[in-house]
């Protein structure tokens, strides 16, 4: 019990942190997509204003009371499932959004599925090859796929898989509206397969480092002494003390895949939050914006507060030093 | 620095020996990070791809935005013109060879702020340590969890995409990132003798940063400021890409993938062209970073690895 409790404490000190964290960032959001802007309401009318229609703008958003007011109703909304309503649709955020966030979401499932074992799996076999053949194949394959920008990873597997050179996948994502996303599995294969290419060079990466830290630690050198079988000191010894810092790493990688489904999506015309954000900053649509900006970092913020309790759990070294 | 080098990030066990290897002049950093076969390579792609783009335009055949042919858009088969027409029927090899300064030269300027300004943010939080150290970092951590990207969208959205607001917003959100490399590097540096004694000496706040540190750790801060400029590279094509560009009549490689993609089965070129040349430009600077890193980290450890 009492090897418990320093954990709990632990783990409440980062749950407030990232709540203090999350509370900066809505700030943050707010007041760059309010303040900077001038006039909300005129930027949206445009033209078309008249000072009537600008006072009804106005006032139908919440424009006319004071920052901290709308900050707190906003925020006040968010809070309670309520996003309020689209400057150019004028329809309730949630219903416009609800069905272009479980897209995303499952886009971002399928490629977190496939590349996090995957990139894993890369790591671990590039440390145990260390120096020899595969790793050094693998680093130069990883380091030319982590330096080229997603949407050109994803222009070049269209050029190859959906042109006149081979055409086997096709090039843009199409269901209609009311169908879910794996209703077209064909067309999510080169989505899924630009953010897979995309993230797996960083998580091999340090799941090399990591393993190869932990190959050479005094404990995996005392069970190879005592004669273990190679197999039993990679799987028992090594690789659990391995697992921190790839915690670390898939949590840093979730985080990169929301951001990278924005281009990503525009890319294949996939009808996700990505595209919705692109329109909504197309037209302005400053409640849509917000919104989105908000949902990306909190996904990011909340990554980071799992993998980091993870990582306390996970390694003995950090769990016994919080006595 | 043959074996004793360790890697600057990891070892605090030998900061001496760290200290030395990143403490390393750039100029012959450079000249033993050449020796690597993948800098090499980095290099030459890296050299060949800015060729393009700072002096493309001066033996492009055509204008920027000049019509060619019959002014067919998307033909494959236009005459003097090899890679053919594109969506508005100008030259694609004419504006391939414009498309790449703007991204060059802003992604260059971008990097050169970002990698300043962390860097000085960087070894001012590793000097002070204490609460201002920790205020530092922790609002950087927040604008850390914003992607570069979503972070640069929305400021250029609130402004406009002219070259002077995505230079800033790219430089910008290059900030936080260059900080925290920087700090590590620096703090292993603080604790040794001749910063102690240059404080006792009185000597100003910015001397000791500049005069003192900033030697110490030009070498981290070079293998970083090419690592950001491959990723403000992407970064600004692919702003390019989404459409926020200051002119987007103007020639521009992000652009001409969106301009042309719908026409890819038919026309490829205005594709491709742009496609190959940033996928090229970000490897070269990439493949070049990573020769730096290592040689900084001493992973070539004496032997010529690939």
């Amino acid at each position: 019990m009492s090897l418990r409790l320093p954990i709990a404490k632990f783990i409440a000190r980062r749950l407030l942190f990232g709540v203090l964290t999350l509370f900066v960032v809505s700030v943050l959001v707010f007041v760059l997509t309010h303040v900077m802007r001038g006039d909300t309401a005129s930027i949206v009318l445009g033209r078309e204003a008249t000072p009537e229609s600008l006072k009804a703008l106005r006032k139908e958003f919440g424009l006319d009371q004071s920052l901290f007011a709308q900050y707190r109703s906003w925020i006040g909304g968010v809070l309670s499932g309520d996003l309020g309503k689209s400057f150019t649709t004028r329809q309730a955020i949630w219903n416009a959004l609800s069905s272009r966030l479980g897209a995303s979401l499952f886009l971002l499932f399928c490629a977190g599925v496939i590349s996090i074992p995957l990139s894993i799996a890369l790591g671990s076999f590039a440390a145990l090859r260390r120096d020899r053949g595969f790793d050094s194949a693998s680093s130069i394959v990883m380091l030319i796929l982590a330096a080229m920008p997603e949407f050109v990873v994803g222009a070049l597997l269209i050029i190859v898989f959906a042109t006149n050179l081979t055409h086997l996948l096709p090039a843009t994502f199409y269901i209609s509206p009311e169908d879910p996303p794996w209703s077209n599995m064909k067309g999510i294969i080169l989505p899924v397969t630009t953010l897979v290419i995309s993230v797996i060079p960083y998580v091999a990466r340090v799941t090399r480092a990591a393993v190869v830290e932990v190959l050479e630690s005094d404990y995996v050198e005392m069970a190879r002494l005592k004669g273990m079988p190679e197999r039993t000191v990679l799987w028992r010894h090594a690789l659990p003390n391995a697992l921190g810092p790839v915690f670390q790493v898939i949590a840093l990688n979730l985080a990169y895949l929301a951001g990278g489904v924005l281009v990503v999506e525009l890319l294949f015309n996939f009808p996700g939050i990505g595209t919705a954000l692109n329109d909504a900053v197309r037209s302005r649509d400053l409640p849509v914006v917000q919104f989105l900006a908000l949902a990306i970092a909190s996904v990011y913020v909340v990554t980071n507060l799992i993998a980091d309790i993870c990582t306390v759990l996970a390694t003995p070294r950090l769990r016994t030093r919080l006595t | 620095m043959s074996s004793a080098s360790t890697n600057v990030a990891t070892s605090p066990e030998f900061p001496l020996d760290a200290v030395e290897a990143a403490g390393a002049r750039p100029a012959s950093l450079l000249r033993q990070a050449i020796r690597l076969r993948r800098s090499q390579i980095g290099m030459a792609i890296m050299v060949a791809l800015m060729l393009v783009a700072v002096f493309g335009r001066y033996v492009a055949p055509f204008n920027e935005t000049e019509i060619v042919g019959d002014g067919l858009p998307n033909a494959r088969h236009v005459k003097d013109a090899v890679f053919g027409s594109d969506y508005f029927g100008s030259d694609v090899w004419s504006r391939f060879l414009f498309g790449g300064r703007p991204i060059l030269i802003q992604a260059i300027l971008a990097t050169i702020l970002g990698v300043g300004l962390g860097g000085t943010l960087g070894m001012l939080a590793a000097y002070m340590r204490g609460k201002f150290d920790e205020a530092l970092m922790r609002s950087l951590d927040v604008l850390l969890s914003f992607p570069q990207l979503l972070l640069s969208l929305v400021v250029i959205a609130i402004f406009s995409p002219s070259s002077l607001v995505v230079i800033l917003t790219v430089g910008f959100t290059t900030v936080p990132r260059v900080a925290r490399v920087v700090r590590g590097a620096a703090l292993q540096v603080i604790e040794r003798d001749f910063i102690a004694a240059a404080d006792a000496l009185g000597e100003s706040r910015a001397r000791v940063l500049f005069s003192e540190i900033l030697p110490n750790v030009s070498a981290a801060l070079l293998v970083e400021a090419n690592l950001r400029l491959t990723y403000s590279i992407g970064l600004i094509a692919g702003l390019g890409f989404l459409g926020f560009t200051p002119n987007l009549t103007a020639a521009n490689w992000g652009v001409m993938i969106q301009q042309n993609r719908s026409a890819l089965t038919i026309q490829p070129w205005g594709v491709m062209l742009p496609t190959f040349a940033i996928a090229l430009l970000t490897v070269g600077t990439g493949l070049f970073a990573d020769g730096l890193g290592r040689t900084v980290a001493g992973i070539d450890r004496g032997k010529a690895e690939v």
